[in-house]
């Protein structure tokens, strides 16, 4: 099976602080530590153990400018096959109905029987997957937690629904899936393998190599908008404890047996 | 500007779901005194039931009856709601699991905007409507513009819009079910699995030590669990602990794992996020231990502590036993 993992370069929140620029434009991105996208993390793990087991091979393609090749590079050092960069001037400020359009371009150039996405990214959309299927008319399904190859160019599908609960159903081939976390372990990236696919060539698409009316995507195509980045005003907010550890510890003794938390 | 304006009713045995009348609400801040038309989509008795109490809420009410339709299938419920809403309409979703399926391709389908996970509306400019939502899990928010020109699918965070009260007069279900012939699902529905069971029921404990990502690595566990000891409490966790098989499923708080009733809630190096805060119900004093200080959880928190949980957490065990 020939796959398709659309990935995203995100500022990494478990090592960051997100920080507002003071005019509000954008979040601080000067001293940002970046990753791929959790969830396309476990997207990409996932299609190269499918790989593994019926053949073919794995494609990671990202929209973005120079800066998001390392996490191509980073996937690539998984055991995806082949990168690929989707950058163009005409891209910029794109909104999800625009990435999709992108990444519909490049799917369409290929011959994929299946693309992955990450459930959500730092924007907490989770749209890119949804609408691409549906410009590509292909089925769709989102949070995918479990994936089995069935004969008749077919899967069995496990979606992750409320509490936990796990839908099951039957799709046909091709189709797009969004994958959600804990589907697998990903594997472990050491510096030897980004070293090793270091020099591989990672062919670059824009707009006209792809055939896309450049008036479809970027800013002028977006039909959301972002006006600006804020802080909502604290609201009450937490009680914040001052004090040495052992203070702290100790004023938190009292309140927690006031509140019955120590039993 | 004249909107035409729908919700999509999520329900489930024979009730509609809590978030149909914050759909309502949400309409109503966006157009006031347009009415709002329901879908309900279903099978059988449950479906009857649901689309009755929608009346309560909804002047209309289009009813889709079919046995494909028994469980939620998006891939057939998006090339209905495609084939029967009509162009530029302005459609509400609550933002669920069913929702992130269906709503994205079908803003494709009807060629309209789509905006996700909304937590405020701040009024309308001509075509633009001015949308407050989050990013990095809540540590930010944006003020977003949509053009509702050509219509738009909105799907609202739960929780958001306070509910509506109750119509004066009850409105009329249309019985739309001659729409659903001829779909074709290429995604065929066979059955949902319960999640399983654990070694304990977290559902059921009074006080809880919650452990998010911030712990770093399974090894310092014990950090969490002696102090759980200590309080006489149980371990439980965000989603990023189960994901690294740290912690047992059983154990995950959250809209994709468990709904806690705790009288106390220690989180213990958890950003915040509203999947995590949405299995947390019935007001319990929340303690939040986290080294950011902007950190969401401390917005929700009674008290917080902003430490290194590593180092705060074995000091806070010693002051429990102490205390004993
Ligand atoms: C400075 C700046 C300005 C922006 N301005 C706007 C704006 O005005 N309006 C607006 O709507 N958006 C704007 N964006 C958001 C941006 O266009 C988003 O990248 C886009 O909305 C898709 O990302 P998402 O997080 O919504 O993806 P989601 O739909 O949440 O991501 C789901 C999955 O889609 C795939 N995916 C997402 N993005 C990519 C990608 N770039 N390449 C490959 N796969 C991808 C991944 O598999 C990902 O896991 C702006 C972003 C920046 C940095
Ligand atoms: C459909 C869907 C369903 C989901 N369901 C759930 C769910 O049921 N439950 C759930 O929890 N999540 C759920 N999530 C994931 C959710 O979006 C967040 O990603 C998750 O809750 C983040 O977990 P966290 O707070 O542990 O991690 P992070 O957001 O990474 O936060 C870690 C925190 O630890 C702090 N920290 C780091 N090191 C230390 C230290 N040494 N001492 C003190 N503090 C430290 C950091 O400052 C940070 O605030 C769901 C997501 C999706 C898309």
């Amino acid at each position: 099976m020939n796959i398709l993992v659309c990935v995203k370069r995100v500022p990494d929140t478990a090592e960051n602080e997100i920080e507002v620029r003071p005019d509000g434009t954008d979040i601080r991105r000067e001293d940002l530590v970046y990753s791929v996208n959790e969830w396309d993390n476990y997207a990409v793990e996932e299609a190269i153990q499918i790989a593994e087991r019926t053949g073919g091979s794995v494609t990671v393609a990202t929209v973005g400018d120079a800066d998001a090749e390392e996490v191509v590079r980073r996937e690539m050092a998984m055991g995806a096959q082949q990168g690929l960069m989707l950058t163009d001037a005409a891209f910029e400020g794109s909104d999800g109905r625009g990435i999709a359009e992108i990444l519909k371009a490049a799917v369409a150039r290929g011959a994929y029987d299946l693309v992955l996405c990450g459930a959500q990214a730092d924007d907490g959309a989770g749209q890119v997957g949804g609408m691409l299927a549906a410009l590509l008319d292909w089925p769709y399904a989102s949070l995918v937690n479990h994936i089995e190859v069935l004969e008749g160019k077919k899967l069995r599908i496990g979606r992750e629904i409320e509490g936990g609960n796990q839908e099951r159903s039957e799709i046909d081939l091709p189709c797009v899936l969004s994958i959600q976390t804990g589907i697998n372990e990903p594997r472990y990236v050491g510096i030897r393998g980004i070293r090793k696919v270091a020099s591989v060539e990672i062919p670059v698409l824009g707009a006209a190599d792809l055939g896309l009316d450049p008036s479809r995507v970027g800013r002028a195509a977006c039909r959301v908008r972002k006006l600006d980045y804020f802080v909502p005003p604290a609201g009450a907010g937490a009680e914040i404890l001052q004090g040495s550890p052992e203070e702290i510890a100790a004023r938190l003794v009292d309140l927690l047996k006031a509140k019955g938390g120590l039993k | 500007m004249a909107a035409q304006l729908f919700a999509f009713i999520p329900h489930a045995n024979s009730r509609i779901d809590d978030t149909a009348p914050e759909l309502a609400a949400a309409a109503e801040r966006l157009f006031p005194g347009v009415p709002v038309t329901a879908l309900v989509t279903g099978a059988a008795e449950g479906l009857e039931a649901a689309a009755a109490e929608a009346t309560r809420f909804f002047p209309e009410v289009w009813k889709f009856a079919h046995a494909d339709l028994a469980y939620p299938n998006a891939e057939i419920l998006r090339p209905l709601l495609a084939r029967v809403l009509p162009r530029g309409a302005v459609v509400l979703f609550t933002h669920n699991t069913l929702a992130m399926d269906l709503a994205p391709g079908l803003a494709v389908k009807l060629d309209a905007a789509y905006l996700p996970d909304v937590v405020a509306f701040e009024g309308l400019e001509g075509t633009q409507l001015r949308a407050v939502r989050q990013e990095f899990n809540g540590q930010v928010s944006t003020h977003v513009a949509c053009d509702l020109a050509g219509g738009a699918v909105v799907t609202l965070r739960s929780g958001c819009f306070p509910a509506a009260g109750e119509l004066s007069a009850a409105g009329r279900v249309v019985d739309r079910s001659g729409d659903v012939q001829g779909i074709a699902a290429r995604r065929r529905f066979l059955e949902v699995v319960a999640a399983e069971v654990g070694d304990v029921d977290i559902t059921k404990e009074e006080v809880l030590v919650s452990v998010g990502r911030g712990i770093g690595d399974k090894e310092n566990l014990p950090v969490a669990e002696e102090l759980a000891e200590a309080l006489g409490a149980v371990v439980s966790c965000s989603r990023p602990v189960v994901d690294a098989k740290w912690l047992d499923k059983s154990r995950q708080v959250g809209t994709s794992g468990k709904t806690v009733k705790p009288k106390v809630y220690l989180a213990l190096g958890i950003s915040g996020s509203f999947q995590h805060l949405g299995g947390i119900k019935g007001n319990p004093f929340i303690v939040a231990v986290n080294k950011n200080p902007k950190a969401p959880i401390f917005q929700v928190a009674q008290v917080g502590v902003v430490a290194d949980l590593l180092e705060f957490a074995p000091v806070l065990t010693e002051a429990v036993r102490k205390a004993r």
